[in-house]
């Protein structure tokens, strides 16, 4: 996929790379790869309180035969699910153009939208062209534009970039439409149980098992390029820290020591794993593995259950549940082993754990107990005020979108384990339906790069 | 021999094994400390008496300890790590079967309900099995023949959300090898 217009270029080239390397990938775990059916699906629970009108207008063709997708079906279903848009539906549409020089501005005030988005795919050999343009409707101006050359196949992934554009245009926040979710499945009952690690695109679409186990798997975490994962695996009888390579499918054992080996949080440069080891007696600390060289440093020393690390944005901090004072509370400390004492950070309630910080640095998300119900909830850094986002009873696993205004998460509904989603600042929610297994602990991939 | 003396022995290893926060979780039994002491009839020390105790008791109560290790689960209070006194002779029965057969090996897996977070849950069932090997430590096992695991809230035997069901997950099982 490349652009053919000098505007938004700037994420384009290696990105992709990245999505051909996946694509490749994806192509290559065929095997272990259940069929593509939508495990998840996004179902907007509470939208903001006026979402913004825009219309989505059917993309028009130029090529044999039927268009190779619904475009504009992909990006009105995008925008919708975001709880921040507000779609007309195609038959109240006065007029579908497919040019901005073919809008009649009235057409689209007289149903009030206030964007309206046009575009058309062209067939260009063995590729496709894709044309959009946004106009504000009472400005009568073009707001975004852009021209992306394709392969058919990344015909949805190209969609998504799209509504990432027209998402970032109107509300100044980036999209996450083009990101994945990773997680893991359980189905069946013991003795017959099957974990599943998987990773899917950010709608629930392109589901693909990368592991699949009848030993638990679990705590994924994403390498800060988005092309490797590390989790936990009990395959061997015991758990183990992986890191295996999307791309390739190829793993290694990258901890797999006498007794714990858990709780893997990659760095922000990609070159070291925060986890949690434990010693002869059991006692649980939080370690960095330097991945390069195997090189092992020992930040906590208490005979406390310290395990949980996440970094900072900056990666010089390491923060961590503890239940050193009693109940388990998050701290922080030196990401370099040079602090002995960690320093507490939150304060409100008898049980905060499980923290990690938004990628622009600027909040905590934490499992609160919030009067004996299990519940997802943000701390502001800077001013300390915690503010709770969820409304379950086993809320779990919080995991911050790469643009950080937006949380995905686990929990429990009718007995099984569910996604959720929450906006940071707690006004949009959403549920990911789906079937019939229990999924659990979310993690959002980085912006593809 | 009493088993009074024997339990009272146990109350005390069981305490001076759990870790982190500690209440008094045995009183009945650490009330009757000084009558137990003053009524055995051998008068060495305490704790000579007691590991005595432990194994000549062993010997006489074989047929009943051999029932006794034949139960392979452990079950815990929330959050809690300590083993509860009623298990006193299921463990002893363990341990004798382990010390008397240099060559058998146990596996302990610790496990905790669904409740509070996943890794944090790793922690609490491996806390637990360590609990319940130091004891058996304490009671003639040896090091090497006991491993331990954590799976946390990853493997439960009861899929409901009671507390029926959580007092059926928080749990060490004891697997032979």
């Amino acid at each position: 996929m490349r652009h053919l217009s000098e505007k938004s270029q700037k994420n384009s080239s290696s990105s992709v790379a990245f999505w051909r390397q996946w694509l490749v990938f994806a192509g290559l775990v065929l095997t272990l790869a259940a069929p593509a059916r939508a495990e998840l699906v996004i179902e907007i629970t509470r939208g903001a309180v006026k979402p913004i009108p825009i219309a989505i207008v059917p993309f028009g063709w130029a090529g044999p035969g039927n268009a190779p997708g619904d475009a504009a079906g992909v990006i009105r279903s995008d925008l919708f699910g975001s709880g921040r848009f507000d779609p007309l539906a195609n038959e109240d549409m006065l007029e579908r153009p497919a040019r901005g020089v073919d809008i009649d501005f009235d057409n689209w005030r007289l149903v009030a939208v206030d964007y309206v988005l046009v575009g058309r795919l062209e067939q260009i050999g063995d590729e496709l062209a894709l044309t959009y343009q946004l106009f504000d409707v009472y400005g009568a101006r073009q707001v975004v534009a852009d021209s992306l050359v394709l392969e058919p196949r990344e015909l949805r992934l190209a969609s998504h970039r799209v509504a990432d554009a027209v998402f970032e245009a109107i509300t100044g926040v980036k999209g996450v439409f083009a990101t994945r979710v990773a997680y893991i499945s359980v189905s069946g009952r013991p003795p017959e149980r099957t974990y599943r690690l998987i990773v899917a695109d950010a709608d629930g679409n392109n589901e693909y098992v990368l592991l699949e186990s009848a030993q638990p798997i679990m705590s994924p975490s994403w390498s800060p390029d988005g092309r490797q994962l590390a989790y936990v695996s009990f395959e061997s009888g015991r758990a183990a820290v992986y890191v295996q390579t999307l791309r390739t499918g190829s793993r290694r054992a990258v901890s797999d020591r006498p007794g714990v080996n858990n709780a893997p949080a990659w760095s922000p440069d990609g070159r070291q794993l925060a986890l949690t080891l434990s010693d002869a007696e059991g006692n649980l600390d939080v370690h960095v593995l330097t991945l390069l060289g195997n090189r092992l440093v020992r930040l906590t020393e208490r005979r406390s259950i310290d395990t949980e690390p996440t970094w900072s944005a900056d990666g010089r901090h390491v923060y961590f549940t503890s239940d050193r004072g009693g109940a388990p509370q998050v701290y922080r400390i030196a990401a370099d082993g040079s602090e002995d004492a960690p320093e507490r950070v939150t304060f409100e309630g008898n049980y905060n754990a499980r923290p990690r910080v938004s990628p622009d640095g600027r909040y905590l998300a934490v499992v609160h107990d919030d009067r004996g119900r299990f519940r997802v909830a943000v701390q502001d850094l800077e001013s300390g005020a915690l503010q709770v986002l969820s409304d379950g009873a086993l809320d779990e696993s919080p995991a911050f979108a790469p643009n950080s205004a937006q949380l995905i998460y686990a929990t429990r509904r009718e007995g099984r384990g569910v996604l959720e989603t929450v906006s940071t600042d707690g006004l949009i929610s959403g549920r990911v339906k789906s079937v019939g297994n229990d999924v659990r602990e979310p993690v959002w991939s980085p912006y593809a790069r | 021999m009493n088993k009074r003396l024997i339990l009272t022995v146990l109350a005390t290893a069981f305490v001076a094994a759990g870790c982190g926060p500690k209440r008094a979780t045995l009183p009945e039994y650490e009330d009757t400390s000084t009558e137990v002491s003053g009524s055995g009839s051998d008068s060495s020390s305490g704790s000579g008496m007691a590991d005595s105790s432990i194994r000549s008791r062993g010997f006489e109560e074989d047929s009943v300890a051999t029932d006794t290790a034949d139960a392979l689960i452990i079950y815990f209070e929330y959050d809690r790590a300590e083993v509860r006194p009623e298990y006193a002779d299921l463990l002893a029965a363990h341990a004798r079967r382990l010390s008397g057969n240099s060559g058998l090996r146990l596996r302990l897996e610790g496990h905790a309900d669904e409740r509070g977070s996943r890794e944090y849950n790793i922690g609490l069932g491996e806390r637990r099995a360590q609990a319940v090997r130091r004891l058996l430590l304490i009671q003639g096992a040896s090091a090497g023949q006991i491993s331990t695991v954590s799976y946390g809230e990853e493997r439960p035997v009861a899929f409901g959300s009671t507390e029926s069901d959580y007092e059926k997950n928080r749990r060490v099982e004891l697997s032979y090898r």
